[in-house]
């Protein structure tokens, strides 16, 4: 036997066989020929909402949760349309994002960054997500941009308040309609200033990661403007569950304000843990023992119970506000759920169909192009009143609340008040201001 | 020195429920001499006792107000607890006031019936087996009683208040003719006495009654019991029953120190686990002064002034202790001769 006397048609045989062969990769790689990741080719295209559903605050996860899945039904044209019919954009039309169909897939960050890395890549690299939406926590949300990023597709920050995540830590490809520890700081001097007066001594109990420490800086910074002083500021571990300890040392520290840099769980014990040490009924350098809680939320002051009376704390969004998106948004959550949203699934619901007009209005859910229509986009009607995307950092500004917990709740959600509306102005900051510095925008990378 | 009292009745507060988890940890192992990782979900199962008496107690009729709306805009449901429907508003808000010390009542039986369940449903299976296979299969126990609790009750801490009588604290500083103040609060101290009288009724039960005469005699040597005539096992079962029930009461009581959540049994596993190590395995004294001696030890380290000399060392101190006993004491500090050593 000889293979070295081709004949013509042996020829033809082959070539057709090897150029099916070198063409077959590229058939199977259809979305290569878009030229980003996850480039979805039917007749759906999924978004991926990785949120926690186990650990201290998963209770803020699932309501992210059905606050997407809302915000997916109303985008597919079911429901009553909630917020989409306020949107001051008018690119939706309630038949799914660019007429594909809306479907989701969830994965459990565990409020854990390695275990939200990793849900966040099997939804992108098994279940094809375009884009990932959710969060609670801060460490989280920087690790899961830093991976999307890399991965190129768009991330969606939700429940994450630390300077760093569109700071030092920002990115491209990664967004944050949330806002942050400076624009809390900002929005809570002036109303502590009124309610607690200039001259006060602070001792802060701050959460040892990335939201912990910028907080504690810009709420520092902020009060010791206005004239106070801080006295202390003692790191807890994440994983404390019994503040007493460091709840002690401030009785005789000669503070008369606590702040309490922590959130979810964590928040809940110390507070309680305060509550009990009876700092709240103490009279400390001739004044009124006060704490503070820079970042509140519907789902801690529920917790809490009747130990947030009278405390004050930021908010980004409460279900009480009374322009039209708020009350859509409201009326749709609530029928739906039978209560009022919390401020994450606010966010997350907002962050979804933020995420959906960008890609109506750019065309395309290439990520360079999502990431165009986002930048420095302006829009209404989603609460919180004119909103700024800002292309610089792809921070989101808009007013922020000042809450204080409510002396005598008529029902089980009436735990906070809203005390001031603080217009967007004044929480406004420079880019390059240095609470921000550090770290690289880049260039958004479309990944494939 | 003030600073150092107030830490040091921290101390002696959480110890009181690390005491009372090892000893429940250390019953079990030392009648049965299973490794019981479920420990914490039953110290967690009894916190939620009192989560659920509260909830009974509150069941509520309910009146539509025609004055107020609720977040709808719909007419809002105004409830009345029906306890007091029935003994009218002040004696009825004074026994939903004392939800918590009333859930030992409900307590005590649920939680029996769960270490009897737990013991013949599936412990007594693993008696033979490796401690590596009991521990797994303990843990994975733990995993699905949170996940029924989660389902149950949600994920949120859910507010267990003490009664109003013991809200607030209490200045030990004029008592001890301190210039300056000294509070503590009213239900720990509370918590830190429950702790002793439980501690105190354990060990007397099993000094004092011919039932824990027998167990001692059981737990120094089975077979010769058993060749008694005495039925060992029924009795050990019962010590399950009972090692669960202390769990169960420390968290009852525990529900208003921090608001119970799913996963608080899992914060005090491991820490308890050292405990009884340190204490020595299977030494019923040996867990009770190594809880209380670790947890002064962690208060203490909580201390500014220790941490600004060596920062970080309140997460560690329990641990760095842990090996210098192990290393010079291998038993433990009253552990026996023989346990774990087969």
């Amino acid at each position: 036997m000889s293979f070295s006397n081709p004949t013509r048609r042996g020829l033809i045989k082959t070539g057709a066989v090897a150029s099916a062969g070198l063409a077959l990769p590229t058939y199977l790689r259809a979305d290569g020929h878009s030229g980003f990741t996850n480039a979805p080719t039917g007749s759906t295209v999924t978004l991926g909402f990785n949120v926690p559903q186990t650990g201290p605050y998963a209770e803020e996860g699932l309501d992210e949760l059905r606050a997407q899945e809302l915000a997916v039904q109303h985008l597919n044209g079911e429901g009553d349309g909630g917020m989409m019919n306020t949107f001051s954009s008018k690119a939706l039309k309630g038949n799914g994002i660019l007429g594909k169909k809306v479907e989701f897939v969830t994965g459990d960050t565990q409020t854990k960054s390695d275990a939200a890395r990793a849900s966040a890549k099997a939804m992108i690299e098994k279940d094809g997500a375009v884009m990932i939406n959710g969060g609670s926590s801060s460490g989280v949300a920087v690790a899961v941009q830093g991976l999307c990023q890399e991965a190129g597709v768009i991330f969606m920050a939700g429940l994450t308040h630390s300077n760093d995540t569109t700071g030092k830590d920002k990115k491209a490809n990664g967004f944050r309609h949330f806002f942050n520890g400076y624009m809390s700081a900002a929005a809570l001097a002036p109303v502590l200033n009124n309610a607690y007066g200039s001259d006060r001594k602070a001792y802060h109990l701050t959460a040892d990661y990335t939201w912990g420490w910028t907080q504690q800086e810009s709420i520092a910074a902020a009060t010791e403007a206005m004239g106070w002083e801080t006295v202390n500021n003692v790191l807890t571990p994440l994983a404390s569950t019994d503040f007493s300890s460091y709840i002690a040392p401030v009785l005789n520290s000669g503070a008369d304000v606590l702040v309490l840099n922590h959130y979810g769980g964590n928040m809940v014990n110390s507070l309680t843990n305060a509550v009990q040490f009876d700092l709240l009924n103490k009279e400390v350098n001739g004044k009124k023992f006060e704490i503070v809680v820079p970042l509140y939320s519907e789902l801690m002051a529920a917790g809490a119970g009747k130990n947030v009376e009278g405390v004050i704390g930021s908010m980004n969004w409460n279900w009480q506000l009374q322009d039209e998106g708020s009350k859509a948004f409201v009326k749709s959550f609530g029928e739906k759920y039978g209560r009022p949203p919390s401020n994450s699934a606010h966010t997350c619901y907002v962050q979804t169909l933020l995420y959906a007009d960008a890609v109506e209005r750019a065309g395309t859910f290439n990520p360079c192009g999502v990431v165009e229509a986002l930048e420095d986009f302006e829009f209404d009607g989603l609460g919180n009143g004119p909103v700024l995307y800002r292309g610089d950092d792809h921070q989101c500004f808009k007013d922020v609340l000042v809450m204080k917990g409510k002396e005598n709740p008529s029902n089980e959600y009436d735990t906070l008040e809203i005390v001031e509306v603080t217009p967007r102005a004044q929480v406004e900051y420079a880019p390059d201001h240095p609470m921000f510095a550090g770290g690289q925008l880049g260039s958004c990378n479309p990944g494939a | 020195m003030d600073a150092i009292l107030l830490q040091f009745l921290n101390g002696l507060d959480k110890g009181s429920a690390y005491a009372l988890i090892a000893l429940g940890l250390t019953l079990i192992f030392g009648t049965l001499g299973v490794v019981n990782f479920a420990h914490g979900a039953l110290f967690m199962i009894g916190a939620f006792c009192s989560v659920t008496l509260q909830r009974i107690l509150t069941l509520s009729s309910e009146t539509l107000s025609e004055t107020e709306k609720d977040f709808l805009g719909n007419p809002l449901k105004i409830k009345t607890p029906y306890v007091e429907n029935w003994f009218g508003p002040e004696v009825g808000g004074a026994i939903i006031d004392w939800a918590v010390p009333l859930a030992i009542l409900l307590a005590i039986p649920v939680m029996l019936l769960i270490g009897f369940i737990m013991e013949r449903g599936l412990i007594k299976h693993f008696y033979k087996r490796p401690h590596a296979d009991q521990i797994l299969v303990t843990f994975g126990l733990a995993i699905v009683l949170q996940e029924v609790i989660k389902y149950f009750y949600g994920a949120n801490p859910i507010p267990t208040p003490a009664p109003s009588a013991f809200v607030g604290s209490f200045d030990f500083g004029p008592l001890l003719g301190l210039d300056t103040s000294l509070a503590y609060p009213y239900w720990r101290l509370v918590y830190f006495g429950f702790s002793a009288l439980i501690i105190g009724a354990v060990f007397a039960f099993l000094q004092f009654t011919t039932f824990g005469m027998v167990v001692r005699a059981g737990m120094a040597d089975r077979e010769t019991v058993g060749l008694l005539g005495i039925d060992i096992d029924r009795r050990f079962t019962i010590m399950f029953g009972i090692a669960a029930a202390v769990a169960g009461l420390a968290g009852v009581m525990y529900a208003p120190i921090n608001s119970p959540n799913y996963h608080m049994g899992m914060d005090f596993l491991v820490l308890s686990f050292v405990v009884v190590v340190v204490g020595g395995m299977g030494s019923l004294p040996g867990a009770v002064l190594a809880g209380f001696m670790l947890g002064i030890l962690e208060s203490l380290a909580s201390m500014n002034e220790v941490k600004n000399i060596l920062p970080g060392i309140d997460q560690i101190i329990i641990y760095v202790v842990a090996i210098i006993i192990l290393l010079t004491r291998p038993r433990g500090l009253m552990g026996r001769k023989g346990v774990m050593e087969e």
